[in-house]
């Protein structure tokens, strides 16, 4: 029987403070043993229990992408106990993964669809993950938009790779911040439900939205889809709360008969209509 | 029916036999109560241990104990090995509950669904529940607040079980349910085979179960609309009383929920898990402050929304409860899940009645 509770030991082997208050950090791992890696075929949308030694363990998304080998990342906001601990440690120290967990954004029905991203803050890591997968997989995909807000500039995550997708013809970027005392500032300037307003493409059967954001900017959203006429099997959604096994099993983060662990993050909003609104 | 007769006299011994095999586990006294606990090398239990219906809190300890070591680790870093976890050397010696309940042994065939799915396997839980043999007593005098009949099992529930013992005054009648109740048997040396009057057996059966009083209705629960139940106006004052302490799911056999935290000393150190409980507010609460569950009414709630609906939705392996009692006879403010299940039972029943 394999132990669904054993971290794969790994390797710090990059750290990168994503923003400008410094409260979030890009972690890059590398397995300590090789075969782990395959055992942590993932795909993007799930999360996994980074693990350390005397702390505990927190469930973060998983910001890379499968296509990239070698390492995995996960962008994590210093909030608690063991978070604090991880942004206090350091290239080259061994910690433990566990993972991956929960399901995925349902990139079999994605196929051949557009996608249109919303993200806002730092709920951006697993849409990260989810525009690297999709760009590797370009033919794959009709129309990507993504729609991102931050606070500020200096608060937007993988700026350098923001700059990227900007340049491409591939992928319609639409990048905001809701205030911008830069002058050379030469995206947009708005909340995230406003530029969905502008921005969104229209909606028909072949057009799914992926949202990921704060209760607030999730909260004035999907009134703004619901306008343009997105079906609610067509919002997919990804929810949050505190857990600890990540397996269904320890009943911490339960919504009605699910679990957001083991049956999400993951759910269409569909689904969540019918669930108590207990996340 | 083949039964084994096991003499009272034998009884002791049998038990001291078979503890050169087994680690066992059953009713021990502890100040004025019972728990069901490792029996200390020699200690049967006793004619007074073995009448005790209801040890305080329930035997799932036997196979999920209060506190269990997942790994062990170091984070001494000339260790090679320093945080990697490991895995605790484990007992060889299996185990055996020994006078456990029908009620309370059936409790882990419901509780199995949790901790064993198509994708995870709880290792620590299932090489436990597997390791272990279930000697149960029948139960011939029920409780009062005893409502097992309708909870899916009975006083003479064979389920879950390796071996149902039923007093017959001076000894034992022990019908062997399964092989590792029979090698238990003779681990034990009890091997005396006797035709027990069939109609003597269920006639104890249908004594015991009319003692049985008490009912919960379950028919409905399945096709009560989930969100509508949770949405249900009664929560408020089913949660009134509750001062939230925990006591209902700490007794209960078939509540599962844990915690798993780290503890170091010096640079050795145990990641490990411990019950938990959904009545306290830091139970669901986010790192951010958020708090999903932070009302009583919503922790209330979540008990007997789990346990009587979710669990129904889940596994349609009827209510997670087997009707023990404990949670009735130790609330400090007399919170009865039997009324709670007539009220979620009857849910929407008079509008329909009406609407008909």
């Amino acid at each position: 029987m394999k132990n669904p509770y054993y971290p794969y030991p790994v390797r710090i082997d990059d750290i990168v403070v994503e923003t400008e208050d410094k409260n979030l950090k890009t972690f890059k791992f590398s397995f300590l043993n090789p075969e782990d890696e395959e055992k942590f075929a993932y795909r993007p949308g799930q999360f996994a229990e980074l693990s350390v030694t005397g702390l505990g363990e927190i469930p973060i998304g998983i910001a890379s992408s499968p296509t990239e080998k070698g390492f995995v990342k996960f962008t994590v906001n210093k909030v608690g106990k063991v978070t604090t601990h991880l942004h206090r440690m350091k290239v080259g120290d061994i910690m433990g993964i566990r993972g991956p967990l929960g399901n995925w954004y349902p990139w079999e029905n994605l196929k051949g669809k557009n996608v249109v991203i919303i993200g806002g803050g730092f709920a951006f890591t697993t849409l990260r993950s989810s525009i690297i997968y999709m760009l590797e997989n370009r033919e794959d995909f009709g129309d990507i938009h993504v729609i991102y807000g931050a606070r500020s500039p200096g608060m937007l995550l993988y700026r350098d790779e923001l700059a990227e997708w900007e340049k491409r013809d591939d992928i319609n970027m639409h990048i905001t911040v809701d205030a911008a005392d830069d002058p050379d500032w030469k995206y947009n300037v708005g909340f995230v439900p406003t530029i969905t307003e502008e921005k969104a493409p229209e909606a028909d059967e072949n057009t799914y939205a992926i949202v990921c954001g704060p209760p607030i900017m999730i909260k004035f959203t999907q009134p703004v889809l619901d306008n343009r006429g997105y079906g609610h099997d067509h919002i997919i959604m990804s929810l949050e709360n505190r857990m600890k096994c990540g397996i269904g099993m320890c009943s911490h983060c339960n919504v009605g008969p699910v679990f957001v662990c083991k049956d999400g993050p993951v759910f269409t909003l569909d689904q969540l209509n019918r669930l108590p609104k207990e996340y | 029916m083949k039964c084994i007769k096991i003499d009272k006299n034998e009884w002791a011994g049998g038990l001291e036999a078979a503890a050169s095999t087994y680690r066992l586990f059953g009713p021990v006294k502890e100040d004025e109560f019972y728990e069901f606990k490792a029996l200390e090398e020699g200690r049967a239990p006793d004619a007074a241990a073995m009448a005790v219906r209801n040890t305080r809190t329930s035997p799932r300890s036997v196979v999920y104990p209060q506190a269990e070591v997942l790994f062990e680790y170091t984070t001494d870093e000339r260790d090679p090995d320093a945080h990697v976890m490991k895995e605790p050397e484990r007992e060889e010696k299996p185990r055996a509950a020994i006078g456990i309940r029908p009620c309370d042994a059936y409790s882990f065939v419901l509780v199995r669904n949790n901790f064993e799915s198509p994708e995870y396997q709880d290792v620590y839980w299932l090489r436990n529940y597997e390791e272990t043999t279930f000697i149960g007593q029948a139960c011939h005098d029920p409780c009062s607040t005893c409502f097992c009949t309708t909870a899916g099992c009975g006083p003479f529930h064979e389920e879950g079980l390796d071996v149902l013992l039923a007093d017959a005054g001076d000894h034992y009648a022990a019908k062997v349910l399964t092989d590792k109740g029979e090698t238990f048997m003779k681990a034990a040396g009890w091997g005396d085979e006797i035709d027990f009057p069939d109609e003597e057996w269920e006639g104890w059966k249908t004594a015991a179960g009319e003692k049985i009083v008490s009912e919960v209705p379950t028919d409905r629960l399945a096709d009560i609309d989930t969100l509508a139940l949770h949405d249900a106006d009664f929560w408020d004052d089913v949660a009134f009383s509750c001062i939230n302490c925990g006591t209902c799911t700490y007794l209960c056999p078939t509540c599962w929920c844990f915690d798993i935290q780290d503890e170091n000393k010096g640079r050795e150190g145990i990641r490990y898990r411990c019950w938990d409980s959904c009545m306290f507010p830091i139970f669901t609460l986010h790192g951010s402050g958020h708090n999903p569950r932070d009302a009583k009414t919503q922790r209330v709630r979540q008990r007997f929304m789990h346990k009587l609906k979710y669990f129904v939705d889940r596994y349609e392996a009827g209510i997670q409860c087997v009707g023990c009692g404990r949670c009735v006879q130790h609330c400090p403010v007399n919170i009865d899940i039997r009324k709670v299940c007539n009220l979620m039972n009857s849910f929407g029943e008079t509008e329909s009645c009406s609407v008909a």
